[in-house]
């Protein structure tokens, strides 16, 4: 197993001294351990809301939750500000890439093909002869399904799972720490080979669905650390001292206890599975043509970098500036979550 | 008789052993009456009391045997949803620390709702409205501003009366307070326990008083239950216990005690640690710290004799101990 690099230096934020029993890489190389490695610090300090750091209102005060909180301390984050609006661009174009792009990304000229930037079309025209600036735009709204379905997907199951693991313990919990553990060992990119080499489909769903397969793992983790520390605090106690369900400790009591290193987890995780998707692309076993996929255009540049490098490093620019937006929103929302770094 | 503890045994499997933590402990309450448990850290006052409770967490903890008979039921035969549905309308309990016992996220309002609509159905707005009743009886100012604000933002005697309200909701026949003055400074203290008593008496409860701390017990108990190393090695109405003690340990926690009339003086201690549990003394468990021990401590398990009829003691040389 590769070791994982620490994502503190690309935060810049100082973070905690390398831990021990860190999560095993999971074989992607980058991207998948980035979130992986995130994972492990919030599963050796789970973002546990303690009162004493917030107390911002004083008695006569407004009252402020811990949500109200980092959502105060969000707004003031530039980080947060920053990533935030990449992000909502980003969402606007996928729903609507029209709104900026009026060409049919698959309309192309050949006697054009390789051509650099030109009036009506900046980033030049691709191998094909196709717009590379209508195919860079397009290439979002794939990118945000795949990543924001692929983490719904994981986060769901993940956080089920793990959740209800941490809370009954016993003989599902040892089953589901050993499954989680053999997914661990599969490396994702050779089980992408693997396991989409063989579908034919050419919608996004089978890269979701192998994403979700390889993912929840680390999210059922992450959330099976979260639950069982506060499943530990006197209030599960005294929930149950005073009547509750196990079904209402878990929903009412726990589960907004838990749930803040599962979205910090998530965010980044989006970020990581974009940039799986486009991995997974460039080796011809994620999405296929037709489909505008910044990966395939990566694919199909990277033969003619020195000739014609425009073809690349856009979709390629897009496609880092998008993995990195949704890193920093879940590396602002970390801060903002842990109280313990207040 | 409300509540009657008979001969329980609970157990802790450790990695490094088997721990007895509750070896026979009988104790009753009755309705309107406090009972003071007194005892050191690790004695197994608060193992008592959750397993009681029927919240103890099974595994590590194993009740072996003994009966609790609340209001006629023996709570160890019913099944886990029947005691759920005892627990907060029949009987309740007052935890140590109040911060760590609310949960950060929700309001205290929310709260001590939810205390009316799990168990009796209330809407919302009922419900808040019955958390602003229950604030101002525990007698927290401004309660209809307060109602809606978090844990965090109340002081700590303040949150302790949100417990004791929490735990009052629902008017249970029993309260269980596990040291609910021990994270509050003295002249809070005071006032938490003259609010629990007061609120004792008009609700006509029974209270049983966990603690390490004898001035409290002075004040507000009716009867102590002195534990030692998972037993109740005494039990008697409080002033007899504070005239003249039945028991060596009893003793030895009394004169422990600092007092003015002896200013100058070196403090008594009891010598020795309390016992390991997993490794109990084999006879009476005090024996090695106890200045009348004699050969036959060393080997019998002394009974809980009667020393009268409202008065229990675990030792052997009781009389000797009363009188001398």
């Amino acid at each position: 197993m590769p070791e994982t690099e620490r994502p503190e230096a690309l935060r810049g934020s100082g973070g905690r001294p390398p831990e021990d029993g860190r999560i095993a890489a999971t074989g992607a190389g980058g991207a998948m351990d980035l979130a992986a490695s995130e994972a492990t610090t919030l599963e050796r300090a789970p973002g546990a809301p303690g009162g004493p750091g917030l107390t911002g209102g004083g008695p006569s005060g407004k009252p402020r939750s811990l949500w109200s909180d980092a959502w105060h301390d969000l707004r003031r984050n530039p980080v947060f500000v920053i990533s935030g609006l990449v992000i909502a661009f980003l969402v606007l174009i996928a729903l609507w890439p029209s709104l900026i792009a009026s060409g049919n990304p698959l309309s192309c000229d050949l006697a054009k093909a390789q051509e650099g930037s030109q009036p009506g079309h900046p980033f030049g025209f691709d191998g094909q002869g196709c717009d590379v600036y209508t195919r860079t735009v397009y290439g979002a709204r794939t990118s945000v399904t795949v990543g924001v379905c692929a983490t719904l997907g994981v986060a769901l199951l993940g956080s089920v799972l793990g959740g209800l693991a941490g809370f009954f313990g016993g003989a599902w919990d040892a089953i589901l720490s050993r499954v989680t553990d053999i997914f661990f060992a599969i490396p994702v990119v050779l089980g992408g080979l693997v396991l989409l080499s063989v579908v034919t489909s050419s919608t996004v769903w089978p890269v979701v669905g192998f994403m979700v397969l390889l993912g929840w793992p680390q999210i059922s983790r992450i959330a099976r650390g979260a639950v069982i520390t506060a499943k530990q605090h006197d209030y599960v106690q005294a929930a149950r001292a005073l009547g509750a369900s196990s079904t209402r400790i878990l929903l009412r009591h726990i589960t907004p206890n838990a749930i803040a290193p599962v979205i910090v987890v998530a965010t980044i995780a989006l970020g990581t599975f974009i940039a799986l998707e486009a991995t997974l692309s460039y080796l011809g076993v994620g999405l296929k043509p037709p489909t505008v996929s910044w990966g395939i255009d990566i694919s199909a540049a990277s033969p003619y970098i020195r000739n014609a490098p425009h073809m690349l490093l856009w979709p390629a620019g897009a496609l880092a500036i998008t993995v990195l937006a949704f890193i920093m929103l879940g590396d602002a929302v970390r801060d903002a979550l842990d109280p313990k770094l207040r | 008789m409300l509540l009657e503890v008979r001969d329980l045994h609970v157990e802790f499997t450790t990695r490094d052993g088997v721990a007895k933590a509750v070896n026979g402990v009988d104790l009753h309450v009755d309705e309107g009456e406090t009972l003071a448990v007194l005892g050191e850290s690790g004695s197994g006052k608060s193992v008592t009391a959750q397993a009681v409770m029927g919240i103890l967490d099974i595994p590590p903890a194993r009740i072996t045997g003994g009966e609790v008979l609340f209001q006629g039921r023996d709570q160890l035969l019913l099944k886990e949803d029947e005691r759920r549905k005892v627990r907060g309308a029949g009987m309740a309990m007052i935890f140590q620390d109040a911060l760590s016992s609310l949960n950060p996220v929700l309001s205290v309002g929310d709260q001590l709702g939810e205390m009316f609509r799990v168990h009796q159905g209330l809407s919302r707005k009922d419900a808040r409205a019955k958390a602003v009743e229950l604030m101002e009886r525990v007698r927290i100012p401004a309660a209809k501003e307060r109602v809606g604000q978090y844990p965090h933002q109340f002081s700590g005697g303040m949150r302790q009366r949100i417990m004791i309200a929490m735990a009052l909701a629902l008017e249970p026949a029993l309260i269980i307070a596990d040291e609910p003055t021990t994270a509050l400074d003295v002249t809070v203290q005071a006032q938490v326990m003259d609010l629990l008593a007061d609120l004792q008496r008009e609700y006509h409860m029974g209270l049983v008083l966990i603690t390490h701390d004898l001035g409290v017990v002075a004040d507000v108990a009716d009867r102590i239950a002195v534990m030692y190393a998972g037993r109740i090695v005494e039990s008697a109405p409080v002033h007899d216990i504070y005239k003249a003690p039945a028991h060596p340990y009893t003793k030895g926690l009394l004169e422990s005690i600092p007092r003015l009339d002896r200013k100058g003086q070196d403090l008594y201690a009891i010598k020795g640690l309390p016992p390991n549990l997993m490794n109990i003394p084999p006879g009476c468990a005090f024996h090695p710290r106890c200045p009348m021990a004699q050969d036959v401590c060393r080997t019998d398990v002394p009974d809980l004799f009667e020393v009268s009829e409202e008065r229990r003691s675990a030792c052997f040389y009781w009389r000797e101990t009363l009188h001398g």
